[in-house]
Order: C-alpha cells, then structure tokens, then sequence
C-alpha cells in the first residue's frame, strides 16, 4: 500500500493538487530589488506602524495569507488547514497569524525550508483527500531575525563576506484539490546532514550538501536529470552555497548547468550590499509566490523544481560549538 | 560519524546511496576554498582613518576644554563624557550602525563604540520592558568587555601590589 511512494524519498501525487493562487508581501528592500515589480504588496517600512518588529512580522504573514485567500473566493470554512511557520522562537509569528485568521492550524518549523516542507505537506493532505483547500504560507524579517539570531539592531560592526540579509517577507499560497492553475506533482522530504560547518555567517555553506543530497536523490528517484526541468532553484543558498551545491553535485556525477539557481541569489542585487545574498523563510516564498509563479501561469516555465534549504541550528547551539545541520526539501511544479 | 569527543555529529557514512560522493573533511576545505575572504586591507585602512579622525576629534575637544581653563584631567574626563554623549546620540538616531558598517573596529574600538554598545541594546530590548528588557540585556554586547577589563585591572593591580 505504497501506491505514491516512488524510490527512496520521494512522493508522487495521484491527484496533482492545483496551486489556486498566490501572495506575497515584502520590506521596503526587496522592494527595491530587482524582482520588486513582482510581488503583490511592498511596505514603506519594516514595522509599518506596528508595535514591534515581531507583530509587524506576524501582520506581514496575516497579510499574505488573507490575500492568497481572498483571491480564491473561497469562503473560510472551505480552507480545511492552516499550514505555516517562521524563524522567531516557538513560531510566535505563525502563532498569532493563525489567532487572526482563524482557521485549524498546523505550525511547522524547517527553518528557511519552511516554504518548501509547507508545500509537500499540503499537497500530502490534499491528495491524501485529508482536506479540500490548504492554505500555506511563512514569514521571516530582517530585524526580528537579527535581534533573535545575532545583535542588536543599531549595533554597528561590519558583516562578514559570506553573510547573507535576511528577507523581510511573507508568502501564501493557497492549494486545492481541482481548479485551474500550476500543480504540484510530487514532492521530495530531504534528509538532515552535517558536513561540519560552524561558522553562523556561512549558513550557504551548512545548507549545501542536504541540498545537494536532496536533489541527487530526487533524480534518482524519479529517474530524471536537471534537463528535464525549466528551472531548479533552491530557498536561500546565495552565492557562496549555490557555488558549493553545484560543485559538490558535480562531483557526484550531476551537471546541473545554467538552469540551477538559488532564490538568495535572485531577489537582491549587487548594488543592495548584502554580502552573499538572501537568507530566511520568506526568500524562497516571495520569490516563489511573485516571480515563479507568474512565469508558470504564462507558460514560460512548465516544470519548476523548488528545494528550500534550512539551516537547523539554534543560537545556544552555535554557542555551544555545535556544528550546523542543514536540510533540503523539493516540490515539483508543473504549469 | 563521532569525532574525538565521541560527538555522533556529521551524516555521510552511514547514508542509504545515493547520496553526495564528498567527504566531510573535502567538504570543510572546499567550503573554505570558494568563502570570499574579509576584504582586510580595505577595513585595516578604513578603520585606522575613522578611528584616528575620533580620536582626532577627542584631543580637540581637550584642547579647547584647556583652553577655556579646565585642569589637563578635567578636560580628559570631559572630553571623554561628550564622546560618550556623541557615540549614544547618533545611535539614537541610527547613523551610528552606519558609521560602523564603514569603519569597522575604527568606531568599535574608541568610546564611542562602547556607548554604541550600551545603547543599542537599550533601544532594541526596551519593548521588553525596563527590567527585563533593558536592565537585563543592556549590557549583552558590552558586558563580556566589562568582566574581562574589569577582571584584567584587578590582576593587573594585585601584582603592581606586590611588586612595589
């Protein structure tokens, strides 16, 4: 009784959930980035008249979940779960997004991975006819991240090289059972690995071989190469990551060529000062939700492989001198 | 795989194939291989012009103090009070971290930087609250700057005890 279980990890879905429709809300950064056209919603600010960073953050994920909703006309009570996660401690963010809107909620936690692992597991409890309609969506903030996971905002100093900018962004999408629009055809959970990194300011390069081990076993999996896909893109590897990823899957006896990329890569541009580039679990959402998902409703992509990376550490675990494992999750995504 | 201190930390051994053909050590050198490098000689020169202009800035004001008739400590221990005030009010405006961007251990090493220190934390945790907020975590940055100097200057001043 293993009908969609295909291969070692992967998941193909009988009845593809459809992808009714999609939000995304970003700072006034990402804004300003070179995908900034594409999103649904840009805030002046990062708090927008808001209390704290962290309720901003909560009302950015509120924000896009409403709005994913709203698009769908579908009443309330034909959303069967919530599923949604951030970075903050005990996902207060997702938390109190799901206080507002209401809805049978289930918080989950893969770090920036989040968007990806949301996407697998709504589409898991669609086609395992457990719902309906699942509403997905995550969040991360720039300053609410840095205050938890490093120092104090106004703190001056000098990030290092290989540092990556954490996004100021949520995005939401909502899944269903039938109804027009990109499907999502099957789903790979990555496994955790360790190759040793401890440097915080390298979390491209903890990420990377869970990456890399995701997708060599997606392929493997499925008997397929990164030919057959318009494009494959990982959450938020930036420069130095991706760099690794690619070199570390050529050495595996995988060319990824040109159509392998990362979403850290692609919101931020070199002008914006961000180091390596983008981290957090918003990256991968909004540039998903915006940029992908358009290009797959116009029919420029047919087939998107999207694998979110997270880095699993904690700061009492870099504290400690623990090293940081690193996971990679992949969704298929067929237009 | 367990490292010395039998710490079961790094997956790659024990991984049902296919999984990537790295070793954790090839791995840590080819990670070290293509991290960009700190820029060194760009902040070395940033923050020796920044921190000597501070510096530069401090012997006027002890000059001028002098001059207007303060005692050569008087004017030292003004000066490095106006510091002080300077260094927590453009953190209170938000220049400072900006200032720090550019110059490094230039504006993290004068006084200045230790009231960027204090300050910072002061205006990110106060929506914690006064007590556990600001009084609890003021000191996060600066405090490990505390227990050592303060530690050092004791040690420092039992040997001069003994010594004369």
């Amino acid at each position: 009784m293993n009908l969609k279980r295909v291969g070692n990890q992967t998941v193909v879905f009988a009845n593809p959930p459809v992808i009714l429709s999609s939000y995304s809300v970003v700072g006034p950064k990402e804004g300003q980035g070179p995908l900034g056209k594409t999103f649904d919603a840009v805030w002046q600010d990062n708090i927008n008249g808001n209390t704290s960073w962290e309720i901003a953050e909560s009302k950015m994920l509120e924000a896009a979940i409403q709005g994913a909703i709203e698009q769908t006309k579908l009443k309330s009570d034909e959303i069967d779960y919530m599923l949604a996660g951030d970075l903050l401690n005990q996902i207060i963010s997702a938390n109190f997004a799901a206080r507002s809107v209401g809805l049978p909620f289930i918080g989950i936690y893969g770090a920036c991975s989040t968007m990806a692992l949301s996407m697998a597991l709504g589409s898991m409890l669609i086609d395992g006819q457990f719902a309906r309609n699942v509403v997905v969506g995550v969040s991360s903030h720039h300053d609410t991240a840095e205050r938890q996971y490093r120092l104090p905002t106004e703190q001056g100093g000098q990030r290092a090289m290989s540092a990556q900018w954490t996004v100021t962004g949520a995005g939401s999408l909502v899944l269903a059972q039938s109804g027009t629009g990109p499907r999502i055809t099957a789903a790979t959970i990555g496994r955790v690995l360790d190759y040793g990194e401890k440097d915080v300011n390298n979390m491209g390069a903890a990420m990377a071989p869970a990456v890399a081990d995701t997708i060599l076993n997606h392929m493997h999996d499925l008997n397929r190469n990164p030919k057959d896909y318009d494009l494959i893109v990982s959450g938020d590897l930036a420069n130095v990551g991706l760099a690794l990823a690619k070199e570390v899957l050529k050495k595996s006896g995988l060319d990824m060529g040109n159509e392998f990329t990362d979403c850290g890569v692609l919101i931020y541009d070199s002008s914006q000062d961000v180091h390596a580039g983008a981290s957090g679990c918003g990256c991968s959402a909004v540039v998903f939700a915006g940029n992908i998902m358009k290009k797959l409703t116009s029919g420029e992509y047919k087939r998107v492989l999207l694998v979110g990376s997270g880095a699993l550490h904690s700061p009492t675990s870099s504290l400690q001198g623990e090293s940081i494992p690193g996971v990679g999750h992949a969704v298929v995504i067929e237009a | 795989m367990a490292d010395e201190k039998g710490v079961i930390r790094m997956a790659g051994k024990n991984l049902r194939p296919p999984t990537i053909e790295v070793t954790p050590q090839e791995y840590q050198d080819l990670s070290k291989l293509m991290t960009p490098k700190p820029t060194l000689a760009k902040n070395i020169i940033r923050a020796f012009i920044v921190g000597g202009l501070i510096c530069a800035f401090g012997q006027l004001v002890i000059n001028f103090l002098t001059l207007v008739g303060l005692e050569r400590s008087e004017a030292s221990t003004a000066a490095t009070a106006f510091l002080i005030l300077l260094g927590a009010l453009l953190t209170g405006l938000g220049v400072y971290d900006d200032i720090g961007k550019f110059a490094g251990a230039g504006s993290i090493v004068p006084v200045t930087g230790f009231a960027n220190s204090i300050v910072s934390p002061a205006l990110e945790f106060k929506r914690e609250g006064y007590v556990m907020g600001v009084g609890a975590k003021l000191f996060t940055v600066a405090g490990p700057v505390l227990v050592y100097g303060i530690a050092t200057s004791i040690a420092v001043g039992i040997i001069y005890y003994f010594i004369h």
